[in-house]
C-alpha cells in the first residue's frame, strides 16, 4: 500500500479523491508515519506539517474528522483547539463526509457570464440533489465554487482531483458518464 | 505560445514557447530545449550579480502589484545571520486569472529554474512553492518535475557540483484567497490560519519562521532564467522604459478566444480584445472589460486605447493587475456580474477586519437587493459610502480590492443601477 513518495512533494499530495483508504488511527501504520516524518523533515518547525497532515487525513478518509483532528495533534504537539481553529478557516477540508464525486462548479464572475449557473442548476438535475447536499446514493454532491482558476475555459468543474473545462448545460451529461467509467480515478 | 490559441503579436519566446506541449514537462526534453543552462550559468555568479542583472531588466513583479523584482531581492539581509527562504506563490485564485497555472501544467521546469535562480539571488537555503489547493492536476505535474530535477542534481546538496545547496518543497493550500496575500501565505506555510499581518515587519526582515524571506509570483520567477541567459538589454527589447518584457493575459468572459497570450507589455488594450482574441463572440459588441483581474476597476468601450503597460493601464484608470481581463459584451448586467464579484471578496474575507467581515458583506446583500428590483435610489448613496469605509482602512487591500470594479460600475453605468430601481426613493 505504502507508495513512495519524495520528501519534496509530501505535502502536496491530491486530498480530495475519489478511492478513500479509510483509517481509524491516522500514524499507526507504516504510510502514516512515513508522511509525517518527510513532512516534518521539510520545515525548521514542525507546526508548518500541520496543513499537510490535515490534507492526509481528508485523502484517507474523505473528510477531516473531530478523531484525526486530536491525531494531528497529537503528533505535531499541537493543542486540538489549536489544530481546530486552523482546520475550520480552510473551505477545502470537509468537516463531514461527503460524496464520492464532490462537485464543484464555477459560478463565479467570467463562468457567471459565461453560463456557470445554468450549468450548476443542470448538474443539480441530473444528479437529483440540492447544493451541497448528498445524492442518496451516496455518490454525488453538488456545490457552486469560487473561482477555480480556469476563466478563460468557462464553466470550469473541479471534481475531486480533476478538472472538466468549458463545460455546457449540454455536456454535463458526458462529464457525469466519464465519472462513471472512470470510477474516480 | 499562447494555449489554447495563438496570435501573430504574440512573443512566446521567455515564458509560452512550450505551452500545449506535453512533452516539455519532461526533464529530458525540457534540457533539449535548453532547460536548466540558465541555472548552470547562475551557479557561477554571486547573489549580487544575479540580482543586479534582474534590477537592470526591469522585471517588474507578476502578481499583481509590479513591484520591481530586483530591488525586492536587495531587500534581503547581504550578511545572512541564519535561515533565508524564498516562496513562490502560486496560490492564483483571483478571479479572472489564470495565467500561473498555465505555467505549472506546461512548462514546470521553467519555474523550478527561476525559483532555484532567486534562491541564490536571496541566499536562500529553501524554497517553498505554495500552489492553491484546487490545483491538484497542475500540483501533480509541478511533482513529478521537482522529484525528476532532483534525481538529476538541480536540486538539493552541491547543485551541479557547485557546492551550493538549495531546497525545494511544494506545498499546498486548502481553499483560502487570502493565502495569495504574501503576509497571509506566510501564516498559512508556517501553519496557522491564512491570516494577514500589518506591515511592518517586511517580509525581509521576518518572513516564514521568523527568518528574512522574499515572496514572488509565479510568472515573475518563470521570466528569471531567460533574463538570466539572455541579459537584460534583450529582455527590453519588448515592452516599455518602465513595463519591460513580455506579459502573460489572461483573458476571459465573452471573447470569441479566451485564453492566455504572451504579449510584448505596451500593445493597445483594444488590440489584444479585438485582434489577439478575435473581439466578441456571437457579433456581439463590448460593454465592459474589468482588464486586470477582478480588482481593476472596470473600462468601457470607448476607453481601450490604453497601451497595456502598469503606466498605462493607471492613466486610464484601472490597473494592469494580474493582466486578467474579464469582458462583458452588450446584453450583459453589470449590477448582477458586479454582485457576484462582490459575493465573492465577501466568501474570502479573512474577518479580522470589521471594514472589510462587514463591508463586503454588506455591499453584496446591497446589489442583490437592486438586483432583485427591491433597490431604493438612496442604495446607491450607501454603495458609495460602503466604497469610503472599504478603502485604506484595513490590514490588507482585499477591501481596497472590491472598491475598484464597485466604484467605477457606479460611476460609470449608473444609469443599470437605476433602470433596475426603477425610481423608488
Ligand atoms: C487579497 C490578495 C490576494 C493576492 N493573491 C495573490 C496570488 O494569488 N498570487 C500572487 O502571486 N500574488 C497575490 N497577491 C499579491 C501578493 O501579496 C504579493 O504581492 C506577490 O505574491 C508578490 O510577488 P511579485 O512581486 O512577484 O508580484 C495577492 C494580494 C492580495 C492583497
Ligand atoms: S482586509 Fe479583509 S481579508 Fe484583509 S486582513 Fe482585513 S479582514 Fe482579512
Ligand atoms: S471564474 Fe470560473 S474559473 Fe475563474
Amino acid at each position: 500500500m505504502t507508495r513512495k513518495i519524495h520528501p519534496a512533494v509530501v505535502s502536496a499530495q491530491p486530498f480530495q479523491v475519489a478511492n478513500l483508504r479509510p483509517t481509524d488511527r491516522l500514524f499507526e501504520d507504516e504510510e502514516g508515519r512515513d508522511r509525517l516524518e518527510k513532512a516534518i523533515s521539510r520545515y525548521p518547525d514542525k507546526r508548518a506539517a500541520l496543513l499537510p497532515m490535515l490534507a492526509y487525513a481528508q485523502e484517507r478518509n474523505g473528510w477531516v474528522s473531530p478523531e484525526s483532528m486530536q491525531q494531528v495533534a497529537e503528533a505535531l504537539d499541537l493543542t486540538p483547539a489549536y489544530v481546530n481553529s486552523v482546520a475550520t478557516f480552510y473551505t477545502m477540508y470537509n468537516k463531514h463526509p461527503t460524496g464520492r464525486h464532490m462537485i464543484q462548479v464555477c459560478t463565479c464572475v467570467a463562468c457567471h457570464l459565461c453560463g456557470g449557473e445554468e450549468v450548476f442548476e443542470a448538474f443539480l438535475e441530473a444528479t437529483g440533489t440540492v447544493p451541497g447536499a448528498m445524492s442518496e446514493d451516496g455518490k454525488y454532491v453538488v456545490m457552486e465554487a469560487e473561482c477555480l482558476g480556469a476563466c478563460g475555459f468557462a464553466t470550469a468543474v473541479q471534481v475531486n482531483d480533476r478538472y472538466f473545462e468549458n463545460v455546457t448545460p449540454e455536456t454535463v451529461g458526458e462529464v457525469l458518464a466519464r465519472l462513471e467509467q472512470d470510477g474516480g480515478e | 505560445m499562447g494555449y489554447p490559441y495563438s496570435h501573430d503579436l504574440e512573443v512566446g519566446t521567455i515564458l509560452s514557447r512550450h505551452f500545449g506541449d506535453e512533452s516539455a514537462r519532461r526533464l529530458n526534453v525540457w534540457q533539449e530545449y535548453g532547460g536548466y543552462a540558465a541555472l548552470a550559468k547562475a551557479v557561477g555568479m554571486d547573489a549580487t550579480q544575479i540580482t543586479g542583472i534582474v534590477k537592470d531588466s526591469g522585471l517588474r513583479g507578476r502578481g499583481g502589484a509590479g513591484f520591481p523584482t530586483g530591488l525586492k531581492w536587495s531587500f534581503m539581509p547581504q550578511e545572512p545571520t541564519g535561515p533565508h527562504y524564498l516562496c513562490c506563490n502560486a496560490d492564483e485564485s483571483e478571479p479572472g486569472a489564470f495565467k500561473d497555472r498555465e505555467i505549472l501544467r506546461w512548462v514546470p521546469h521553467l519555474l523550478i529554474e527561476g525559483c532555484l535562480i532567486a534562491a541564490r539571488a536571496i541566499r536562500a537555503e529553501h524554497v517553498y512553492i505554495y500552489v492553491r489547493g484546487e490545483y491538484f492536476p497542475y500540483t501533480r505535474i509541478l511533482n513529478d518535475a521537482v522529484v525528476e530535477a532532483y534525481e538529476a542534481g538541480f536540486i538539493g546538496p552541491d547543485i551541479l557540483g557547485s557546492g551550493w545547496d538549495c531546497e525545494l518543497t511544494v506545498h499546498i493550500g486548502a481553499g483560502a484567497y487570502i493565502a495569495g496575500e504574501e503576509t497571509g501565505l506566510m501564516s498559512s506555510l508556517v501553519g496557522g490560519r491564512a491570516e494577514p499581518r500589518v506591515k511592518p515587519p517586511f517580509p525581509a526582515q521576518s518572513g516564514v519562521f521568523g527568518r528574512p524571506t522574499t515572496v514572488n509570483n509565479v510568472e515573475t520567477l518563470a521570466a528569471v532564467p531567460m533574463i538570466l541567459s539572455e541579459g537584460s538589454a534583450w529582455y527590453r527589447q519588448w515592452g516599455t522604459e518602465r513595463s519591460p518584457g513580455t506579459k502573460l493575459w489572461c483573458c476571459s468572459g465573452h471573447l470569441e478566444r479566451p485564453g492566455t497570450y504572451e504579449l510584448p507589455l505596451g500593445i493597445p488594450l483594444r488590440d489584444i480584445i479585438y485582434d489577439v482574441c478575435g473581439g466578441i463572440r456571437n457579433g456581439k459588441k463590448l460593454k465592459a472589460v474589468i482588464p486586470g483581474g477582478s480588482s481593476t476597476a472596470l473600462l468601457t468601450a470607448s476607453e481601450l486605447d490604453c497601451a497595456s503597460t502598469y503606466e498605462g493601464m493607471q492613466e486610464a484608470g484601472s490597473s494592469l493587475g494580474t493582466a486578467s481581463p474579464i469582458v462583458m459584451d452588450e446584453d450583459t448586467n453589470i449590477v448582477r456580474a458586479i454582485r457576484r464579484t462582490a459575493e465573492f471578496y465577501a466568501h474570502e474575507s479573512c474577518g479580522q477586519c470589521v471594514q472589510c467581515r462587514e463591508g463586503t458583506a454588506w455591499v453584496a446583500k446591497i446589489l442583490h437587493r437592486i438586483e432583485m428590483g427591491d433597490g431604493r435610489l438612496a442604495d446607491i448613496d450607501t454603495l458609495y459610502d460602503l466604497c469610503e469605509q472599504l478603502t485604506g482602512r484595513t490590514i490588507c487591500v482585499l477591501a481596497d480590492s472590491v472598491v475598484f470594479p464597485l466604484r467605477s460600475s457606479l460611476d460609470k453605468f449608473r444609469a443599470d443601477y437605476e433602470a433596475l430601481i426603477g425610481g423608488r426613493a
